[in-house]
């Protein structure tokens, strides 16, 4: 469904006057997501996770310059393409109410997604009241405005905006966050059931034990770049993990042994090395010469020179 | 002693009493944990012991006596959203400034760069600018620190780094916590003992006391002289007429 | 050439335009101070000329050349739309901080006004207290200052408000800092953009007004070759074919106007962190 390879991004910043400063946020980034699969995107605050989304929907902002190569459907994603298909094939669960607009009723911004999404104008309040319905919001839901909804209803109206359409991909940004636990499961159910009905989902988000409630695989974000790819199932354990990033992320989990003696990762560190071999306890020479391959290891992918 | 003495608030007086008669001691050098559900008041608690908001009944005391208005408050507050607690227009070290020079060993533990303090906040991330907080509320004068969710936002790595640095900084310098979270397991880590309380349903606002059992973790074994015996619970309000 | 400035990064652009829109403004006081005398004397042989390479802006029934005095005029729409502006905005910094900070009564009092002068009606409350005043650039100034400030105090007292509820104010407050000290550091670098960009904004309303003013004849003298009388002016000779009397004036009291617009909302964008670095 959506093959990303090699993907940079990359800011320019006024220092001073007109002098300007390049700064590369996320660079060597390789993430894939397949029909029927929740993937999940896990990493530091900061290291890119939400310029992912924004890069896929072409929204960056105007200083934001992108490399690599992004595949949607097998056919290269373009800026124009990506206009063209934002909220009609890809879609956006984004993190808060705050996405809504405050003056309009929320039935009227639902009937609108679906109107834009490209849904025939006479079938759109079927569709309407057949995604309240999957929600289980009450009708009279829809003539409430956004500040009326509580976390979870809100949560579920935005659901029901990204997906009252057709669209195949769902971007879920942090789509647990402020909620309280029971909440927080049910959005994540709603994402494993838009899976199972054969959409692809990839969910964001920097919390590791929500993103294995519901991911069939992890994505491991470090410094903007990608270190990890394993299986959900690999985070029952310290063993199946590759990448030791990955296994000082799982170790410093509250349930775990909650160590995080690590040093904070420079996400602009421009050194040439492994991104992170200097918070790193098995770093060697090796490591500082060159940016590891992502490599293939079992059903994941690693990128580390010593696994 | 930090304490509260059958706290009670709600906000305008149309309102229902978010809690009432609250009772809460914090000694120095000691880690509490306060956990509930969300929506029931636990931060409006903290904005009370921290002096932002006037306590609709009862007071909050320090060693006594009733929180300073003006001057460096001894109750620091720190929020889960941390680029709404700095000047989105001030740079990093303006915003660490505020709190009279920052201490270097403070910077260096909590791994605070150089380069950080020349960024304004929407270039740092929530972790870099949860740390700038932390260092602004740790001033030499700060006695109690309330960390409401403080790290929830942030991924494991940087939240148990940034704990580490913080129950360091406690014990050395006697601070008392107020750890606000719905993660048991953190509380369960960081905390001395956990004050718990729910509400069945805002019509009738029971609370029941659901103190947990105090325990000490290994991980992070931290001194503790407080006595040991603990009355601190929500005690049910009056019901309604 | 027009590649070429699109190429230019933002902050160029931005800064280019800021230069553009200021040279322009420059240009008017020094082509005005230049020309001098010369808008005003009749020269009866070249009177009646459509615009040429010697005459831009043609001459008019007395031969008094229409780009010198449009320069003029402009000029003197300009000045008073400083002032005029100036005013305005002076009075919403102040009405603004007032009602955001002494108390509800003050607040209920500001905001009533300004419901009241927004829901009057603009052209009236101009006309009357410019005849009030007994026309001329006093009244005009005054007309303009007194019916604009409503909107700006508005967002003034949102703005100061909001930041006063704000979590960091607050914060600044239990950190041991006085109200002297947080209105210095925090409400003043946050209001003194808004209230800059807010006085550019007023600007073109104030010269549009000022020059409506005139032209309905509640403003300046006749004798004064302000742009609003330079159109009213023309108005009799438009019939006889003499178009270019009411279209230079015109298009360069909008092109100004427009500059002045384009200047606030640049200096808006260079002012505001969020778009600073990009």
């Amino acid at each position: 469904m959506l093959d990303i390879q090699n993907l940079s991004i990359r800011f320019t910043r006024y220092t001073f006057g007109l002098k300007k400063k390049e700064v590369c946020i996320v660079r060597s980034l390789d993430l894939s997501v397949s029909t029927g699969q929740v993937m999940a995107v896990i990493g530091q605050s900061g290291a890119g996770k939400s310029l992912l989304a924004h890069a896929l929907l072409g929204i960056l902002p105007r200083n934001a310059r992108i490399e690599g190569r992004v595949f949607f459907k097998g056919q290269p994603l373009t800026p124009e393409r990506q206009s063209a298909i934002r909220g009609r094939e890809i879609a956006l669960i984004p993190q808060s109410v705050t996405y809504l607009n405050p003056l309009l009723r929320v039935g009227v911004q639902v009937a609108r997604a679906a109107r834009l999404s490209g849904i025939n104008q006479k079938d759109v309040p079927a569709t309407v009241s057949r995604a309240f319905a999957r929600y289980l919001l009450q009708k009279k839901v829809a003539a409430w405005f956004p500040f009326q909804l509580s976390g979870g209803m809100a949560r579920r109206v935005l659901t029901a905006t990204a997906t009252v359409g057709m669209a195949d991909l769902i971007l879920a940004d942090e789509p647990t966050s402020g909620l309280d636990p029971i909440t927080a499961r049910e959005a994540l159910g709603h994402l494993r059931e838009l899976a199972n009905t054969g959409k692809a989902v990839l969910l964001i988000t920097h919390d590791i034990e929500t993103a294995l409630q519901v991911a069939d695989m992890v994505t491991v974000f470090c410094a903007g770049t990608t270190v990890e790819v394993a299986r959900a199932d690999d985070f029952k354990g310290l063993g199946h993990l590759r990448h030791p990033y990955t296994r000082a992320l799982w170790a410093a989990l509250p349930t775990n042994s909650f160590i995080g003696t690590m040093k904070p990762i420079e996400r602009t560190s421009d050194t040439g090395g492994c991104p992170f071999r200097l918070c790193c306890n098995d770093q060697d020479a090796v490591c500082g010469q060159s940016v590891p391959e992502l490599k293939q290891a079992g059903e994941g992918w690693v990128r580390c020179h010593h696994a | 002693m930090l304490e509260a003495r059958n706290l009670a608030y709600r906000y305008g007086k149309q309102h229902s009493w978010l809690f009432n008669d609250l009772d809460l001691r914090i000694t120095p050098g000691e880690i509490v944990g306060l956990s509930g559900p969300s929506g029931r008041g636990k931060s409006t608690l903290a904005k009370l012991l921290a002096g932002y908001l006037p306590p609709g009944r009862g007071s909050v005391m320090v060693d006594g006596r009733p929180l300073p208005e003006s001057g460096h408050c001894p109750v620091q507050l720190l929020f889960q959203h941390p680029e709404l607690a700095v000047n989105p227009r001030w740079k990093a070290g303006d915003i660490l400034a505020e709190a009279g020079p920052p201490d270097a060993a403070l910077l260096r533990d909590l791994g605070i760069e150089p380069s950080w303090l020349a960024r304004y906040p929407h270039e740092l991330s929530g972790g870099e600018l949860q740390r700038i907080c932390l260092v602004r509320a740790l001033a030499p004068r700060t006695r109690y620190l309330l960390c409401d969710e403080m790290t929830s936002m942030l991924d494991a790595l940087t939240q148990a780094s940034i704990w580490r640095t913080v129950l360091d900084i406690a014990r050395s310098r006697e601070l008392g916590l107020l750890v606000i979270s719905h993660d048991q397991a953190l509380l369960g880590k960081l905390c001395h003992r956990t004050v718990c309380y729910f509400q069945s349903d805002h019509r009738s606002s029971a609370c029941f006391p659901a103190a947990k059992p105090s325990f000490v973790r290994k991980a992070f074994p931290v001194r503790r002289d407080s006595p040991a015996a603990r009355t601190d619970t929500w005690a049910p309000p009056p019901p309604p007429a | 050439m027009m590649t070429n400035f699109l190429v230019l990064d933002l902050r160029t652009r931005t800064m280019m335009v800021i230069f553009g829109c200021l040279l322009l403004f420059s240009g008017i006081f020094l082509g005005a101070w230049l020309y001098g005398e010369q808008g005003q004397t009749t020269n009866l042989p070249l009177r009646k000329l459509p615009p040429g390479w010697d005459r831009p802006f043609g001459t008019d029934w007395l031969g008094r050349d229409m780009f010198a005095r449009t320069l003029k005029g402009l000029r003197i729409s300009l000045e008073i739309g400083l002032a005029a502006a100036t005013c305005s905005a002076s009075i919403a910094l102040v009405f603004g901080l007032a009602a955001a900070t002494m108390g509800r009564l003050v607040d209920v009092v500001v905001t009533w006004l300004c419901d009241v002068g927004m829901a009057t009606p603009h052209l009236v409350l101009l006309i009357l207290i410019s005849f009030a005043c007994g026309g001329g650039a006093k009244g005009v100034i005054i007309a303009v200052a007194a019916s604009h400030w409503p909107a700006l105090t508005r967002v003034i007292r949102a703005e100061v408000m909001q930041l006063r509820t704000s979590d960091y104010i607050k914060l600044s407050r239990r950190l041991g800092r006085s109200s002297a000290w947080i209105a210095r550091h925090h409400l003043l670098p946050h209001v003194a953009p808004q209230f800059l960009v807010g006085l550019l904004l007023l600007f073109p309303h104030a010269i549009l007004h000022a020059a409506g003013l005139t032209f309905l004849g509640f403003g300046m003298s006749p004798h004064t070759p302000e742009i609003g009388t330079l159109l009213a002016e023309s108005m009799r000779y438009l019939s006889t074919g003499m178009w270019w009397l009411a279209v230079a004036p015109g298009l360069t009291l909008v092109l100004s106007v427009m500059a002045f617009d384009v200047l606030g909302n640049n200096v808006r964008a260079l002012l505001d962190p969020k778009t600073l670095r990009e």
